[in-house]
């Protein structure tokens, strides 16, 4: 058993040979973020006392939905035969929506340990991320966590990590997150099996930005992989990709509050503070330089972040519309991949069209907006973006239905994914069923193991954004897990469906599909608007259409009873409480044309699930 | 179990009004209310601040009601004088409960007597009594028609024994034409009331009791919707699937049925559920209700109304005799309404009846602008919710579907 290292090697004078710079790669809820906080406690960067639980995750959405969405970096000293090491731990994010923030810190490490839960096996997106970092020529380290479960089974997933990566199940690592056990001799091997950082000490400086983070009080934080050279306090940086120039104000090491330092060195992870304040002047995969001594050839591997799946967002209270935007602007300043621009409903009012990496980081961005800026929020179906020709050769994008052109169209691309889904071949047939209801086309199926297969599909991305992973999940019992990478654009046959309420189109309902599925998208929309709004004193017709056709069509029948029959002296208060409650429910309606549509009634509408929540209300 | 009274401000122990509202009040007609709680059988619908027990220890029980009531009355009598009101002799009396005739007719009288020798009684005043058809006979109602009552209302509900029966109603259908006769012949004006929309009641069950309410020649028909409110036997009955909740349109099918048969009859609707033969058959009490004029209520959680004050009394009989005997008000709380509230009320009380309310009435002091509530009233008059209306001094008046749908035209004529 190593001893905690007495005497912690110093940041900026740090010799490559004896750092180690390392990520894990885990699936969300295999316990990284437990086995992090281990990792803390064994080297003595945070006492016991100190622990808060999930050190790593700061946000609060990501403490309670157990993601890590930002990754940080900690420096942790540990000795092994006398000798002390820096470690530096290179958190990441677990989910597909962020590959490219994966990408990045991947490439920031020589090492990635593979952890895996011991009673669930690997999952399709930690699959995904271990061939990435497989690409980048990391020495992986297999390691099963929750060795302590009842249900463990550590000796079919070390047979099927060693598969993986060609080790023998001897070599693959058993440790608990929970008790601790194995964590030292995981820092032991650690030391022993990565690669120590190479770079030129004497060359002009080269540091990639693996990410960024804003901080109201600092500004943007920046988190950086010393490759070449030294950058030192109070020195002028340049980053690569813009030439902007920025002094740096603060160095340091994260162990794990940040420590300014005298510089980082070769191998070397830190933060740099400029008093930008936008996360876009310090873009995650960017090479920074000195400016007085400025390298020729950046580090390569930049990208711009694209926005794949749009959604409108609408205060439920039109008179939100101003925090909104201030909202928005807040978030921005930390994340580089939001994008938005003003829009108007004519259901929902004044919002905004807002384009997001993918479904989880829509998700995120909503609730965020709701959480900590207190705000009621309604967002429309996610679309994705069609490359449209009409009849006169004009092509434009089309990222919100309303913008679908009205008269015949030539051509329609649409982005597709590549999928795959990893499950019990049990489900093979009930998979195999829905990606084919959704478009796909199967590109090839793999045994992991005898009872594990991996399903490669080609789908298109419209047709995954709305309620795909929900329904694999259920087909499933929730045991498939799913990953996809973009995958080009394809032709396809697609219309738009209007959503018309007694004869006014809501064009928050309209939707663009394929062809052979706009009936039943109509047959499901109407359907759940019959359900969803109350009977009106008259009867209220719902239809969709495409173009003038009408394909679809429901009637909420005219409510006819809707009077108190007794109103005596001892009635009078308690009734008129209840017309006042009912008058104020009726400001929170939206008006189509006469027609009171509940707010609920639109959120559910917009909701993923097929059934309307309450069936039994009428 | 009754519903719990509305939150309010504390109310005065000794029952004084605000002098806005004394003022507002005074000179108005002056309405009296007794509830009496006592019951023989609780129904599984009812809702209503009553006991299926006739003694609640500390002597308290049915035969000191009369007392309580008497003593109630008197503090009335000194609390409106000390405030300062201008008390018009009563317009009209009504005893309703509960079960008014499960107390002896004596009291009933009693009580009745000692109000007219505090506050008088106006020549054409209304005096009723809410009655069961099991619990009075012939000389009971001679007892009340010689101490000064005019009027009876029998709670007759259905005259079909299945439906009687959901309702958890004792008495026997073939006593009503019996005690609506006594009463007719001791000179009393007669009501029934009738429920419809009962778990399981058919259109032609419905039809039946309408037919036989009206070939008893009564005065006055009151058909009521059945309400389930929450927290009575019969909506948890309904909430545990032994028992179907009625269907709205079901019961707007048996209220359209009600009006025609009871048209045929000769009853016309002068409120959403008052039916009557003629002007001078009218309930003048509930009348007063709907025109939202004072009156005072007596016993145990009885509600008052005085130029704009409500106050209510506590429920429990206990709780409601130990303030009466220490001579402070058993009011449990009091509202003061504001200007827009008492619109609001106007507006959701008036709507309901024949008269209904003109234009101007409906703007209230500037509630509403004239062109918004035109065109709510031309929207309205297009849906065939109200009457033909002309601009300004006209009166908005409920149609026949607008009467089905009177709460949704009050919410669209309620300024926003």
């Amino acid at each position: 058993m190593s001893p905690m290292a007495t005497h912690a090697p110093e940041p900026a004078a740090t010799n490559p040979e004896i750092l180690r710079n390392f990520c894990i790669i885990a699936h969300i809820d295999h316990g990284k973020s437990t086995l992090a906080d281990r990792m803390l406690q064994a080297t003595g960067v945070v006492t016991p006392r100190e622990m808060k639980a999930q050190y790593l995750d700061r946000m609060d959405i990501e403490r309670e939905r157990g993601i890590t969405i930002k990754s940080q970096a900690v420096r942790m000293p540990w000795e092994v035969d006398g000798q002390a090491y820096a470690l530096n731990m290179i958190d990441t994010p677990g989910h597909v929506d962020f590959t490219y923030e994966v990408s990045r810190s991947l490439a920031a490490c020589e090492g990635a340990l593979l952890l895996v839960d011991a009673a669930q096996g690997i999952e399709a997106q930690t699959l995904a991320n271990l061939y990435l970092a497989m690409e980048n020529e990391l020495t992986i380290i297999p390691v099963l966590n929750k060795i302590d479960l009842p249900a463990a089974n550590p000796d079919k997933y070390a047979e099927e990590l060693a598969n993986l990566i060609g080790v023998e199940p001897e070599d693959v690592l058993r440790v608990s997150g929970k008790t601790g056990e194995g964590v030292e001799e995981l820092l032991d091997r650690i030391v022993e099996l990565i690669p120590a950082p190479q770079g030129k000490a004497d060359a002009p400086a080269r540091a990639m930005i693996f990410d960024s983070v804003y901080d109201s009080y600092r500004g943007v934080v920046t988190y950086v992989r010393v490759v070449d050279g030294q950058l030192s306090p109070r020195q002028k940086i340049k980053m690569m990709s813009t030439n902007a120039e920025h002094d740096l104000l603060e160095i340091g090491v994260i162990s794990p509050e940040p420590k300014p330092t005298k510089g980082l060195g070769v191998g070397e992870v830190g933060y740099l503070i400029t008093g930008v304040k936008d996360v876009r002047q310090s873009r995650v995969g960017d090479t920074v330089t000195s400016s007085h001594k400025s390298a020729t050839e950046s580090l390569g591997g930049y990208e711009d972040p694209k926005p794949m799946v749009f959604s409108g967002l609408f205060p439920i209270d039109g008179s939100d519309y101003p925090l909104l935007r201030d909202a928005l602007d807040k978030l921005k300043l930390n994340d580089a991949a939001l994008i938005y621009e003003p829009e108007t409903s004519a259901a929902l009012g004044f919002g905004f069209r807002c384009g997001f990496l993918g479904l989880l980081h829509l998700e995120i961005v909503r609730e965020r907006l709701e959480r900590e800026f207190n705000l009621d929020l309604i967002s429309t179906a996610p679309n994705v973006i069609y490359d449209v020709v009409d009849e006169h050769g004009d092509a434009r994008r089309v990222t919100n239905p309303s913008e679908f052109p009205d008269g015949k169209i030539a051509t329609i691309r649409e982005p597709m994914v590549a999928c795959t889904i990893i499950a019990p071949a049990e489900f093979i047939g009930a998979i195999m069923e829905l990606c084919q209801s959704k478009r796909g086309q199967l590109g090839g199926m793999d045994y992991l193991s005898e009872d594990r297969v991996e399903l490669r599909y080609r789908l298109p991305l419209a047709e995954i954004v709305f309620d795909f992973f929900d329904q694999l999940k259920s087909r499933t019992k929730g045991y498939a897990s799913l990953d996809w990478k973009f995958d080009g654009e394809e032709e396809a046959d697609l219309v738009k469906v209007d959503i018309l309420l007694q004869g006014e189109k809501v064009d928050a309902f309209s939707a663009i599909t394929h062809r052979e599925k706009a009936y039943s998208y109509g047959v499901m929309m109407t359907g759940k608007l019959r359900e969803l709004i109350p009977r009106q004193q008259f009867e209220v017709p719902i239809q969709a259409a495409i173009g003038s056709r009408i394909i679809a069509r429901e009637n909420i029948r005219a409510i006819r009873k809707d009077v108190l029959s007794k109103c005596y002296g001892g009635d009078i208060s308690r009734k008129r409480k209840l017309l006042e409650k009912q008058k104020a429910g009726k400001k929170r309606m939206k008006m189509v044309g006469r027609v009171e549509v509940p707010q609920e009634a639109f959120i559910a509408a917009l909701s993923s699930s097929d059934e309307p929540k309450d069936k039994a209300k009428k | 179990m009754s519903p719990a009274q509305p939150v309010g401000m504390p109310a005065p122990g000794d029952g004084l009004i605000g002098s806005e509202s004394v003022q507002a009040g005074s000179g108005k007609p002056f309405s009296l209310y007794v509830h009496v709680p006592y019951c023989s059988v609780r129904c599984g619908y009812c809702d209503f601040n009553t006991y299926a027990q006739d003694d609640f220890g500390d002597g308290v029980n049915l035969n000191t009601f009369a007392d309580e009531a008497i003593a109630e009355l008197d503090f009335a009598h000194s609390a409106l004088q000390n405030s300062g009101a201008e008390i018009t002799p009563l317009h009209s009396v009504f005893f309703g409960g509960g079960t008014p005739t499960r107390i002896p007719s004596t009291d009933l009288v009693r009580i009745l007597h000692h109000a007219v020798s505090l506050f008088g009684l106006s020549s054409h005043a209304e005096v009723t009594t809410e009655a069961n058809p099991d619990s009075v006979d012939e000389e009971d109602i001679q007892i009340l028609a010689e101490g000064g009552f005019t009027r009876i209302s029998f709670g007759m509900q259905s005259a079909v024994p299945r439906v009687l029966k959901i309702l958890d109603r004792t008495h026997t259908p073939d006593n009503v034409p019996k005690v609506v006769r006594w009463a007719q012949q001791a000179g009393l004006q007669t009501s029934v009331d009738l429920i419809y929309g009962a778990p399981g009641e058919t259109l032609a069950e419905w039809e039946q009791s309408l037919r036989a309410a009206v070939s008893y020649h009564p005065d006055h028909i009151s058909a009521y919707s059945l309400i389930v409110e929450e927290g009575t036997k019969m909506w948890a009955r309904i909430r545990r699937g032994e028992l179907d909740m009625p269907d709205d349109d079901a019961m707007a099918d048996m209220y359209l049925l009600a009006d025609r048969i009871l048209g045929e009859a000769g009853y016309q609707w002068y409120e959403v559920s008052n039916f009557s033969t003629d002007i001078s058959t009218r309930s003048t009490h509930n009348l007063a209700y709907w025109h939202n004029v004072n009156w005072w209520g007596i016993g145990p959680g009885a509600h008052s109304h005085w130029g704009g004050t409500r106050w209510w009394n506590v429920k429990h009989p206990l709780a409601y005799s130990q303030r009466i005997r220490q001579q402070i008000s058993p009011a449990q709380a009091c509202e003061v309404l504001t200007p827009n509230q008492q619109h609001f009320e106007d507006v959701m009380l008036r709507l309901r009846i024949r008269e209904g309310m003109t234009v101007r009435e409906l703007q209230g002091q500037n509630q509403m602008s004239e062109d918004q509530l035109h065109q709510k009233i031309q929207w309205l008059e297009k849906q065939g919710l109200i009457e033909a209306v002309e601009p300004l001094n006209s009166r908005v008046v409920l149609t026949l579907k607008g009467r089905l749908l009177g709460d949704a035209v009050t919410r669209e004529l309620l300024p926003e």
